[in-house]
């Protein structure tokens, strides 16, 4: 049954530099990267060295737990570095790109005419297993599991976020392949999320063999934790699975061509970018390569991501593997005369002792000052402003800060990720950092289950 | 501006770890970060944060304060004039007024400030943490819910005890458990009786032949001695802050369109305190009883309370559900201390207390009902 929801609490940050729906071919990447860290939790054996000669859908890298689960290269060409930081934890493995990419061959197969056991296998050795994330946990799925349902978010509401529309343009056959080998794998019932005004693609509104539900809403009514928390609830023991449609689109191709194809639009945004728009790009390319020529002059920080979640990078850093966005802003690195008082330039917020407050639709510019300091819970009410779900923010964060597991678990510890709280730490009087608390929180419980 | 930004660069390195002023490191933060918003960067976690902070917070709270303030300077010198039949009219002798309340109100000010600032100083100084913004506002209240007639060793003695034993024992600004302002005032209330209740002490230097008691005190034998008008206006004798309701409401108006003030305390505080009054109404028991609920609104401190005390948050429920019942709690109480109590003629500071007590309790079974509704979910 499909459903219609319509949520309230929230807050949709506008920002200067939204991208323009243009779609270049990027300039040629020369190096590309697969950074183990973002698979939390896995442990890895790499099995390429500097040198190693590889093909897209190569494997680099195969988890220790489940060895049939690989990390593929989303390009061909020759291993350049495997770089490991402290305690030789594993940071990058850095792939010079060959200029026409050669792939290897998995066999094009309609989905429908594979068992679920084939499905799966392909999926897993083609590396494409990689897209499919768990909750509770927001971590990379089990291939010895099956989840109670599937999600899928066609709409990102994150500040400056692509449009998924337009990430998936043109897509049809490949979007509903993709589909198709999930339903097949699983069997069990995929939710589409629509945004009920915004989405508009053919893509994702036709597609067959899921519920479609339509979602309105403030950020961050596009996160999938905000959605399953409405529709099909995590208890304990359950296990939900989801996907980006932008690389349901990735293991749609795997079934139709046979190729680990992983080419995506990726956006480029904020306001320290020139004409932001999108290109057509790859997992893991080097943020230098799409930026090249966009970028202001100035001391910037380069996101792989949105402002709220992404991932620090640098200009010499690489697209993360489930980002679809680069977004640069300056750095807020100079001190406010009076700032707290007398803000020297607008800045967005929900309290209405700022202008902001009080004109909904303004765009900002901003920067990473963090506009205060640190202080210990002291105004109430203000995450519950930005959470559209039914959870107590502050009691639950206070749970993870005292690591009581079992007050975690009744809080509703298993329906959040770090994301779906990230407006929570933006509206922060206390500047407190709720998304590392929750990070802690579920490393907390994933080790307890193990 | 960048003259004292380039200062500020200079010399923070004298007072970082390893630096010539290295003790005092916590106190040149404290001054820093008032003059300048720090040049933090955000690092793990959002990349942007809001504009708000707890300097900004408290700040707005003491600028919604400041006409209850500067009524109370006013009414102090105009109840000292009329007490010695001098300026009767409201407005007869302005200046002679101002500066004579200002002259009592402004040195309770600087004592509460001095010495709960200093105790926090200290503290910040010796746990080596950053100065807390918490008693910029007690710091404020204090003086506003004493007597015109405090002295001020009074002052100090109440504050330093309410810094230490309210707040800096539970762990400082968000920790504590108690308003800290209430603690200092209910602190003089049982340890100096005398100078804080009574008809003598409302009136800085009031002649002896002419009554001070407040409208509470004369509520006991049934009605307020004192006019609906004054009462709204503020032209009654009274702790300094508490007694104009026009000023205190500018205050809460710009607490509650800022949303720095929970407007839903604010109205449970008054909505309890008007069943309770109602209640008392049809029993009639006794005279107070027989006092017109509506009265409760406009005699003594159930508003200044209710707008200024019950709404800190640190001590308040956190359950946007736990502030209905907090509030509702403390204005009933209050009313009822009130009614049933003629020792204490006020009840909204102990009743202010005794919600602090029992917030936890009630944010408790709104947890409790939050993790039920969880369960039951299909």
């Amino acid at each position: 049954m499909s459903k219609s929801i319509k949520l309230k609490k929230g807050y949709d940050i506008k920002l200067v530099g939204a991208a323009q729906p243009l779609a270049g071919k990027a300039p040629l990447s020369k190096t590309v990267a697969i950074k183990p860290q973002e698979f939390r939790h896995k442990r890895f054996k790499v099995v390429v060295e500097p040198g190693t000669e590889v093909k897209a859908g190569s494997p680099l890298m195969f988890d220790k737990d489940h060895p049939e689960l690989q990390i593929t290269s989303p390009v061909s060409g020759e291993v350049v570095e495997v770089k490991r930081g402290e305690k030789r934890v594993l940071q990058e493995i850095v792939i010079l790109a060959d200029a026409d990419t050669s792939y290897i061959d998995f066999g094009a197969a309609r989905p429908e005419q594979l068992s679920a056991e084939e499905v799966k296998a392909k999926l897993l050795a083609s590396g494409a297993w990689a897209f499919i994330r768990q909750r509770p946990y927001n971590v990379l799925a089990n291939p010895t599991e099956t989840p109670k349902s599937v999600f899928i978010s066609g709409f990102d509401s994150a500040p400056l976020a692509p449009s998924i529309d337009f990430l998936v343009e043109n897509e049809s056959d490949t979007f509903q392949a993709g589909i198709d080998a999930i339903k097949k794998l699983t069997g069990v019932n995929i939710h589409l999320n629509v945004h009920a005004s915004d989405t508009k693609s053919s893509v994702l509104l036709q597609t067959k063999n899921v519920t479609i539900n339509k979602i309105s809403g403030p950020h961050p009514a596009g996160n999938v934790g905000v959605q399953i928390h409405h529709l099909d609830p995590i208890k304990k023991g359950d296990r939900v699975w989801h996907i980006h449609p932008a690389d349901v689109v990735i293991i749609g191709r795997l079934f139709l061509k046979g190729r680990f194809d992983a080419r995506r639009r990726v956006a480029i945004t904020g306001s320290e970018v020139e004409n932001p728009r999108y290109f057509e790009s790859i997992i893991g390319v080097q943020a230098e390569a799409l930026l090249r020529g966009h970028l202001k002059a100035g001391k910037n920080r380069i996101i792989s991501g949105n402002v709220l979640t992404g991932t620090n990078i640098g200009e010499q850093g690489y697209l993360g593997f489930y980002d679809h966005q680069l977004t640069a802003i300056p750095e807020g690195d100079d001190m406010e005369f009076f700032g707290w008082l007398l803000p020297s330039y607008p800045r967005p917020d929900i309290s209405k002792s700022f202008l902001s407050g009080w004109f909904k639709n303004r765009t900002y510019k901003v920067n990473t000052n963090t506009h205060g300091e640190e202080r210990a819970f002291v105004v109430s009410g203000q995450y519950e402003q930005v959470l559209p779900m039914d959870i107590l923010p502050t009691f639950l964060l206070k749970s993870i800060m005292y690591k009581d597991i079992e007050e975690m678990e009744q809080l509703g510890i298993y329906e959040v990720a770090e994301e779906d709280l990230a407006l929570c730490e933006f509206v922060c009087t206390s500047k407190i950092p709720v998304q590392k608390i929750v990070r802690e929180g579920l490393d907390l419980m994933y080790q307890e289950e193990q | 501006m960048k003259f004292l930004k380039d200062k500020v660069y200079e010399l923070r390195p004298l007072f970082n770890k390893g630096g010539k002023y290295e003790k005092f490191h916590t106190v040149f933060d404290g001054f820093a970060t008032f003059l300048f918003t720090p040049d933090h960067v955000t690092h793990d976690g959002a990349h942007i944060k809001a504009g708000i902070d707890l300097k900004r917070t408290m700040f707005f709270v003491i600028l919604a304060m400041v006409p209850a303030l500067l009524f109370g300077m006013y009414n102090v010198g105009h109840q000292h004039f009329i007490s010695n039949g001098e300026f009767l009219g409201y407005g007869d002798g302005f200046l002679d007024k101002l500066i004579y309340g200002a002259i009592k109100v402004l040195p309770v000010v600087v004592v509460s400030y001095g010495v709960g600032l200093g105790i926090e100083f200290f503290i910040a100084s010796k746990k080596g943490h950053a100065i807390n913004e918490g008693f910029l506002v007690s710091g404020m209240l204090i003086p506003l819910i004493m007597p015109p007639s405090i002295p001020l060793w009074m002052v100090a003695v109440a504050t330093a005890f309410a810094v230490v034993f309210a707040k800096e024992v539970f762990g400082g600004t968000g920790m504590n458990i108690l308003n800290v302002a209430l603690t200092a005032r209910v602190f003089l209330f049982f340890a100096y009786p005398t100078f804080m209740s009574g008809d003598t002490v409302w009136i800085a230097e009031k002649a002896d032949a002419y009554s001070g008691a407040t409208a509470l005190a004369n509520s006991i034998a049934g009605s307020p001695g004192f006019s609906a008008t004054d009462m709204i206006l503020g032209f009654i004798p009274g702790s300094v802050g508490e007694t104009s309701k026009i000023a205190i409401l500018i205050g809460a108006a710009f607490l509650i369109l800022t949303g720095i003030g929970s407007w839903k305390i604010m109205t449970s505080v008054m909505l309890g305190a008007g069943i309770m009054g109602l209640i008392f109404n049809a029993i009639g028991a006794n005279e107070f009883m027989q006092v017109p609920f509506y009265y409760h609104f406009i005699m003594g401190g159930l508003l200044f309370g209710a707008v200024f005390m019950a709404t800190d948050p640190v001590t308040a429920a956190q359950t946007e559900v736990g502030k209905w019942w907090y509030g509702l709690l403390i204005g009933m109480m209050a009313v009822m201390i009130r009614v049933f109590n003629p020792a204490y003629p006020e009840g909204i500071m102990l009743a202010i207390l005794f919600g602090n007590v029992m917030a936890p309790l009630i944010d408790y079974f709104v947890v409790q009902s939050n993790i039920k509704r969880r369960l039951a979910r299909a």
